[in-house]
């Protein structure tokens, strides 16, 4: 039997969530969850060193019988698609520990162990290869997820915590039945690949779609089921903004991926333009709301999702840049915003403000931290040389194959983007130095740039040289255009 | 001929990003650092003179440096039109290093290490973008080029320099993260590619007209650079930069890089048979004659020094767009060395301008009554570089402003030889009576009696009026690199 390496990845969490509960001292506590974490991220390195990049075909595949009477399996396995985001989340994980280091001071044991299980499951909802299994992960996320705002977050936490669980919930619910629609149409299995390789009929594929659709749209978000996102956001502690928007959005495309796009093609072609409408709506709706806002955590929050509009019309682009600007803009979303929630929770535990207004002139008192915040308000805005230029251009260059009145919608969102992030910047870092006269001001610590920089390098490199990002995915994206294409074509 | 394959472009951009490097790491050390920009500019010149004679011989210094996506790769190409770019770049920027050292001690400007930082950081990317040898190393070259201008815009952190900085990345930023971006992803899109190529990379483009079209509308918009109007407001709001700034960055490198990504875009991404196939080149001339004009009328309004020269700038830029889009060979080549002529006597001008300001305190020109007995090298380099301006032979305005009439009849418009005749009545309308009221104005306004030339600061800008008139006289080596392009 091959090594198990996605089930140590995936467990690797959960184990350590599992020391966590047995340790007293909060140091100990917190140098241990950073351990597992960094471990992990070896092992999802090594993973992608492994990585075949030629083959669309699942690999480090795992399958062992779990309840074998309705045909369910413990069944893992990555294709180029979730090994980029095994690795996100990896990435991630670790540096939400250290962004909850001073940040949670209370029931730091009990924080660490939500953190550590949400990561294993994230982890699990990437892996799997069983739709059971998938579904399983998918919806325990919510519980700790849930814990980590309602327990840890801010003054209106227990009503953002309630929004956030509704919603996605509520959205689950309609994925639950359309996976039982899917296992009984699909000949009793819920092996993902089986089902994937099902011709369905297209009525059948349209329900599903829209069964699909409002799971997925929930989580994404998508305008109109975005508003848990800006409360959910607000209100939770930094580590959970991070993995909200790093990783948690990313699920909602990530399922579009999995199942809408292989698993009801003609469906997907059909209802496409609706979809690129829709994503232009919250690219620019999304925008005009970030425009609005004069609370630094909300405006990267209303920017997320503008930001998703980009990678939701890139894959219902349906065509090659497209896909793979979606996917990569994925990936650069959950660098790029993670950071910036951590600069937002920097700041935070300066000032205890969150009000713009109150941040003029930072450069003055702290230059690391407003270039490193330069910087990634620069790669939010997707200026030429980060990574998110290189997604934008291969999602617009898809949008206008596709739309040219859809792609145009974008460029507004892009520019809208320019205006309200500059704008940011400009009033926060620039201009004379109130925030030194109200806040005791300090620069960012060793501990803060371990967290920064591996953050700050990922900006560069993709919008340099994204070549190994997008060879890991393009066998997978070509090989998902074809199923898509072909069975529709066979109509 | 295959390109030579050659460091060389990279080590020039490398020179000066090193040298912003050394400035901040020489932040308290005033006198080493100071040393460090002229050094810089010394070896960047040294660089970009070595590879002349290979591309003056017809050939290219290449080098790629790595994939970026399938059809776009991070990569320098040295050809003609980008060694004019450069070779003035990199000269102007020898004598503006030392300018800008006279003028800021002499001022005792604040935060000078961040100015010469970013000073320096801007001639890497006017070089980069200079010899990018696709649309997507130009622009990261062309944004690098905006942001590091920003903070020498507002320089003096006072309230005019807010406002005039805001509206310089507003109008700027803006143009980029919306026509332009529009343009690089709708030819990616059609043409999956971002190269340059000579003819044309969308010349066999499988486009409709009223696409090509809108594409080409969306790249003249979106590089704002260029200040055709109406992008141009931001280039008068910059003027609230120290006048180093406004001299080798807002008449040199960043205007001019402006208006060659233009000519790049019209020579090797549309390429001259597809502009006069879509009649592109037509009705850009009407819309730059328009700008040509109506910048030249509002500049006769100013009386702030620097806000004259300005607008005068917005309209020079467009006498370059004008030149490549009649299409003509003559007119093409007028137009790629008025890039060269408009920088050297711009450069003076604003030189001067910044001269009275530190001798004097003087921005207004109805203060500047007599004041050219007081400072008579500058008065007398303003004059010579308004010759330039008004296209007055020997000078090297004369030069390019010949080909440039000479390409308009070739080209049979005679509407455009006329807009040319008209701005030049207007060049000297704005700008004689600056020298006349200088040398000839009432006797003395108070308080001149202790104006007096600095060295450091009139040597350079008495380099850049000869130089004027030295291109005047020897345009061999700009008429060849221009020929070089049109062939």
């Amino acid at each position: 039997m091959a090594f198990p390496l996605l089930s140590l990845i995936v467990f690797l969490p959960a184990a350590g969530a599992g020391v966590l509960m047995c340790l007293r001292s909060d140091d100990a506590v917190r140098w241990t969850a950073l351990v597992f974490t960094v471990l992990d991220l070896a092992l999802a390195v090594a993973m992608l060193a492994a990585f075949d990049t030629t083959t669309h075909e699942m690999q480090f595949t795992e399958t062992h019988p779990w309840v074998p009477a309705i045909g369910i399996t413990y069944a893992l396995g990555v294709d180029g698609i979730s090994a980029l985001f095994v690795f996100l989340t990896a990435l991630l994980g670790w540096i939400s520990v250290l962004a909850s280091w001073v940040a949670i001071d209370r029931k730091v044991k009990e924080f660490m162990v939500s953190l550590l299980f949400m990561q294993a499951l994230m982890l699990g909802v990437f892996c799997a290869l069983d739709l059971f299994l998938f579904y399983v992960c998918w919806e325990a996320m919510l519980i700790p997820m849930y814990l980590i705002i309602g327990v840890w977050g801010g003054d209106g936490r227990v009503y953002a915590a309630f929004k956030f669980f509704l919603y996605t919930l509520a959205g689950s619910l309609l994925f639950l039945i359309g996976v039982i629609v899917l296992y009984f149409h699909g000949g009793e299995t819920f092996d993902i690949l089986a089902l994937t390789a099902q011709d369905l009929p297209f009525r059948v594929q349209s329900w599903l779609f829209f069964a699909f659709l409002i799971a997925f749209a929930v989580k994404v978000p998508m305008v109109p089921v975005h508003t848990w996102l800006p409360d959910a956001h607000v209100q939770a502690p930094t580590a959970g903004s991070i993995i909200l928007a790093g990783v948690l959005l990313k699920m909602g495309a990530y399922g579009f991926l999995r199942f809408s796009l292989p698993m009801l093609p003609e469906a997907s072609v059909y209802f496409s333009p609706l979809m690129l409408a829709l994503s232009a709506l919250a690219i620019v709706y999304g925008g005009l709301l970030a425009l609005a806002q004069d609370d630094l955590k909300k405006l990267v929050a209303y920017s997320s999702i503008s930001h998703m509009g980009f990678v939701t019309m890139g894959i219902f682009a349906l065509n090659l840049r497209g896909l793979e600007g979606g996917i990569l803009q994925m990936f650069n979303h959950g660098v790029t915003t993670g950071a910036l929630f951590l600069f937002v929770g920097l700041i935070y535990e300066r000032t205890h403000s969150r009000s713009i207004a109150d941040y003029g002139g930072l450069m003055k008192v702290a230059p690391v931290y407003t270039a490193f915040l330069a910087l990634f308000t620069l790669s939010s805005m997707a200026l030429p040389g980060t990574n998110s230029f290189v997604g934008e251009l291969l999602v617009l260059s898809g949008g206008f194959a596709a739309n040219l009145t859809v792609g145009a919608a974008a460029v507004l969102g892009a520019l809208l983007s320019a205006a309200y992030l500059l704008g940011m910047y400009r009033k926060v870092a620039l201009g004379p130095a109130i925030v030194a006269a109200r806040y005791k001001i300090w620069d960012v610590n060793a501990r803060e740039m371990a967290a920064i920089v591996p953050l700050a390098v990922f900006v560069l490199w993709v919008g340099l040289y994204p070549k190994p990002f997008l060879n890991v995915i393009d066998a997978s994206v070509k090989h998902l255009l074809t199923q898509v294409h072909d069975k529709e074509g066979g109509q | 001929m295959d390109p030579v394959i050659s460091i060389r472009p990279l080590l020039a951009v490398a020179v000066a990003g090193l040298a912003a490097l050394a400035v901040l790491l020489l932040n308290k050390r005033e006198k080493l650092r100071d040393v460090v920009s002229p050094l810089a500019a010394v070896v960047m010149f040294a660089i970009v003179a070595s590879m002349a004679p290979t591309v003056l011989s017809g050939g290219t210094v290449a080098l790629r440096l790595f994939e970026i996506l399938p059809g776009i790769d991070f990569a320098f190409r040295v050809d003609a039109l980008g060694m004019v770019f450069a070779t003035v770049s990199s000269l102007l920027w020898i004598v503006a290093a030392i300018y800008s050292i006279g003028y800021m001690r002499h001022l005792k400007e604040h935060a000078q290490t961040r100015f010469f930082a970013c000073f320096a950081t801007s001639l890497a990317a006017a070089v980069g973008g200079a010899f990018a040898a696709n649309l997507f190393t130009l622009v990261i070259f062309y944004e690098v080029l905006s942001l590091v201008t920003y903070p020498l815009v507002y320089h003096h952190e006072d309230e005019a320099g807010w406002a005039g900085s805001r509206k310089y990345l507003v109008y700027l930023m803006g143009a980029s993260k919306s026509v332009l971006l529009a343009a690089l992803a709708l030819t990616y899109h059609i043409s999956g590619s971002l190269d340059f190529v000579p003819g044309g990379l969308l010349a066999k483009a499988n486009a409709s007209a009223a696409l090509l079209t809108a594409v080409y509308f969306c790249y003249l918009f979106g590089f704002a650079k260029a200040a055709v109007m109406p992008m141009h407001a931001w280039l008068p709001a910059a003027m609230v930069a120290p006048t180093p700034v406004s001299a080798l960055l807002h008449a040199v490198a960043v205007v001019k890089m402006g208006v060659f990504c233009v000519l790049r875009v019209v020579f090797h991404v549309f390429g001259t048979g597809l502009m006069s196939g879509l009649g592109l080149g037509i009705a850009t001339a009407y819309l730059v004659s328009f700008t040509i004009l109506m910048a030249s009328i509002y500049a006769l309004t100013r009386d702030d020094l620097k806000a004259r020269l300005a607008y005068s700038t917005v309209s020079q830029l467009s006498y370059v767009v004008l030149g490549a889009v009649l299409l003509s060979p003559v007119a093409m080549v007028g137009g790629i060395i008025h890039i060269a002529a408009h920088a050297f006597s711009k450069i003076t001008l604003f030189f001067c301008a910044g001269s009275i300001y530190c001798a004097s305190g003087k921005r207004n020109i109805s203060d500047m009554a007599g004041i050219g007995r007081r400072l008579p090298w500058t008065m007398g380099a303003f004059f010579v570089a308004s010759l330039s301006m008004i296209g007055v032979p020997p000078t090297a305005g004369f030069v390019s402003k010949w080909y440039l009439t000479l390409g308009s009849v070739q080209a049979g418009e005679i509407a455009f030889l006329i807009v040319l005749l008209a701005s030049s009545v207007l060049n000297a309308a704005y700008f004689l009576p600056v020298s006349y009221v200088a040398f000839f104005g009432g006797e003395g306004s108070e308080g001149l009696s202790r104006v007096r030339e600095i060295p450091l600061v009139t040597v350079p800008l008495v380099a850049t009026a000869i130089l004027s008139v030295l291109m005047g006289i020897f345009p061999g080596y700009f008429l060849a690199l221009a020929e070089g392009v049109v062939r």
